[in-house]
């Protein structure tokens, strides 16, 4: 069977592969037989191995050099494109996250391919989806040349085990001069909240202009929190000084695809609704009965956040007894 | 300090976009084409930069025709120069593609700083710099929420989930900047007056000494095969509060077996 490379991401907070990886895996497996790479610091892989051979990877190439750690992007697409040339795969999947996109990017330059970013479903023919346009237009699309690169969107795969040898291969990791320009001097991390991380949880609850101050953002956060969901924001809401820049959904902020998103004061803008749409459910809450969030939402309240949301909070926690 | 920063044209964000069916290329003639909103950050950006140190910003775009609206848009906010690259050729041309135009046209001017959007409103690939990055072998500062420039060193935060990442590399250097570095002037009257009379220097293919080839629909080393318009959502339920909406709002949850 053809082998398809699969870069692993790791979680930077050291807590094992990202579940990225296991969507991608699962992907892969649509185009041929998944091998895992692991390009990261020294005495990583070893707690990785597992979880990746139980979805499905019959090889892990790992590739541990501190290089690949100290300097961005660069090395590890180096390390990818040798064992691109060494293994002459199939296709290459990789996690779509913003340092995924700029592998697949260098890989395309330095193998002479094309590259598909969020894709969110591959076929066997190599054909992919992908979602334009703030979720308005499907299309399908594939590589005319080169060897298949594909970064695959977060949430759009669900990741299912089969379980595979998971046969470990050192890799040989050789960094050019090259590539090692741009140096990371610092990871900060700056918000560390209890709940769930947004991109993951698979319930959000978003709060817009409408919810009025930095203060009544407390509402939001308790209704998250009884639905053990995490947080987001409009634009809006951002720029209006009452919640963090990293909790913004849309266009220029996160992308959430939750089994259930609640929108709360939020009028629904194209913008916002390019970074929620695929969500499973789609709740509203807002005050204004012709704001455009109705047009998606599976279930709409018309009337004022401030009643609403704390009583469903009340409700909700009776609930749980 | 030589800055270049690259200006896309694209669809407006906020409208409904399409792709044309002819061709499957996006559909720009129709649509209401505006300066990729983030690329107003770069251009703010550069002028801080040559404000501060003194220099030059030079405004590169890769388009039709049509794109010398976003380049009229970048000198009347107070870039000094642009160059702008239009040959029937490029039309359909991918990412890779689009890479090495630009590269060949910044390969003929001089740099020491490029700037870019952190992503396109149309694409939102976010793969610029790192394509340019491999093309040119110069360092790659992407996704930036700040920027200093001293002694040849850039140095950017670089915005990540939780907070950033402070990298730092020689120039020349390329750097993408998200909107949360900086806020935008608004081109003043006299800025747009003065931006009629700045130099647009417009180069073809043949001038950049590349071949046809290289580029377009035909050359592509990617594929749209089809696409269709998402289906829409079934209507959904609308229930007005009396008193009730946080019930009925639970009950849904619980019909959907959520709570
Ligand atoms: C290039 C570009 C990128 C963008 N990226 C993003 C992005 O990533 N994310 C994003 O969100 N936006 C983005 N935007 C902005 C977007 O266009 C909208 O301006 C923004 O989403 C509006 O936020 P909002 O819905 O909170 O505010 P508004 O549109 O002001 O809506 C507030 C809503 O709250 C309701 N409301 C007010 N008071 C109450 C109350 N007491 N009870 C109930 N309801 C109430 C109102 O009826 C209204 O519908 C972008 C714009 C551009 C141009
Ligand atoms: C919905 C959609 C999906 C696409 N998917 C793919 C794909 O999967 N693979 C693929 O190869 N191509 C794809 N393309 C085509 C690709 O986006 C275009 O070829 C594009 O010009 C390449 O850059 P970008 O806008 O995507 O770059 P981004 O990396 O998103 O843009 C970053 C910055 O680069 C600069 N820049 C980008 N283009 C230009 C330009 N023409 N002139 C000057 N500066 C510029 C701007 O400063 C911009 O802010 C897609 C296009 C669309 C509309």
């Amino acid at each position: 069977m053809a082998e398809v490379l699969v870069l692993a991401e790791l979680d930077p907070a050291g807590g094992g592969v990202r579940k990225t990886t296991l969507e991608a895996l699962t992907a892969a497996r649509a185009l041929g037989e998944p091998s895992a790479v692991v390009i990261a610091a020294p005495g990583t892989a070893g707690g990785v191995k597992d979880a990746l051979a139980e979805y499905g990877a019959a090889k892990v190439y790992v590739a541990e050099a501190p290089e690949v750690d100290e300097y961005l992007v660069a090395p590890k697409a180096e390390v990818l494109a040798q064992l691109v040339a060494d293994k002459s795969p199939a296709a290459v999947v990789i996690p779509s996250s913003p340092e995924g996109k700029e592998i697949a990017a260098r890989l395309a330059i330095k193998t002479g391919s094309g590259f598909l970013t969020d894709v969110t479903e591959i076929a066997a023919d190599g054909t992919a989806m992908q979602v334009a346009f703030a979720g308005q237009t499907i299309v399908h699309s594939k590589v005319a040349t080169g060897t298949p690169i594909y970064t695959l969107r977060g949430n759009s795969v669900t990741p299912e085990p089969a379980p595979a040898a998971g046969t470990e291969e050192s890799v040989a990791v050789s960094v050019s001069e090259q590539a090692k320009q741009a140096r990371v001097v610092d990871r900060v991390v700056e918000q560390k909240s209890s709940r769930p991380e947004l991109t993951e949880a698979s319930i959000v609850v978003s709060g817009g202009r409408g919810v009025a101050s930095a203060e009544n953002f407390k509402i939001i956060e308790e209704l998250a929190d009884a639905l053990g969901g995490a947080v987001g924001a409009s634009r809006a809401a951002v720029d209006s000084g009452f919640y963090p820049h990293t909790f913004q959904v849309g266009q220029t902020g996160k992308t959430v695809s939750p089994q259930l998103y609640v929108a709360v004061g939020i009028s629904g803008a194209i913008q916002h609704r390019a970074g929620m749409q695929t969500s499973k459910t789609i709740v509203a809450i807002n005050k204004d009965p012709e704001a455009p969030i109705f047009e998606l939402a599976d279930f709409g309240v018309v009337g004022d956040l401030n009643t609403i949301v704390p009583q469903a909070t009340e409700l909700i926690t009776a609930r749980k007894g | 300090m030589n800055i270049v920063v690259l200006v896309k044209q694209v669809p407006d964000s906020g409208t409904e976009r399409k792709l044309d069916p002819a061709d499957n290329t996006v559909a720009r003639a129709s649509a209401d084409n505006v300066i990729n909103e983030m690329d107003e950050y770069a251009i703010e950006e550069a002028l801080t930069v040559k404000e501060a140190q003194g220099g030059e910003v030079t405004v590169l775009t890769v388009g039709p025709d049509s794109a010398t609206d976003a380049i009229r848009k970048a000198l009347s906010m107070g870039a000094d120069k642009a160059v702008h690259v239009s040959d029937e050729a490029i039309h359909g041309s991918d990412a890779v593609q689009i890479s090495a135009v630009l590269a060949a046209a910044l390969q003929q001017l001089e740099y020491d700083l490029i700037l870019c959007g952190a992503e396109a409103t149309d694409s939102q690939m976010s793969v610029m710099p790192a394509l340019l990055s491999e093309r040119l072998g110069i360092p790659q500062l992407s996704g930036a929420r700040k920027l200093t420039v001293e002694g040849g060193t850039a140095r950017i935060e670089r915005q990540t989930d939780g907070g950033y990442w402070a990298v730092e590399a020689p120039l020349p250097a390329i750097v993408s900047t998200w909107d949360t570095i900086n806020e935008p002037r608004y081109p003043s009257f006299k800025g747009i007056m003065a931006a009629k009379k700045k130099p647009v220097e417009t180069k073809s293919l043949a001038d950049l000494g590349l071949d046809a080839s290289a580029v377009g629909l035909a050359n592509a080393t990617t594929q749209v095969l089809d696409f269709a318009g998402r289906p829409p959502k079934g209507e959904g339920v609308k229930v007005p509060d009396e008193g009730d909406g946080a019930q009925k709002f639970v009950d849904f949850l619980a019909s959907q077996k959520i709570v």
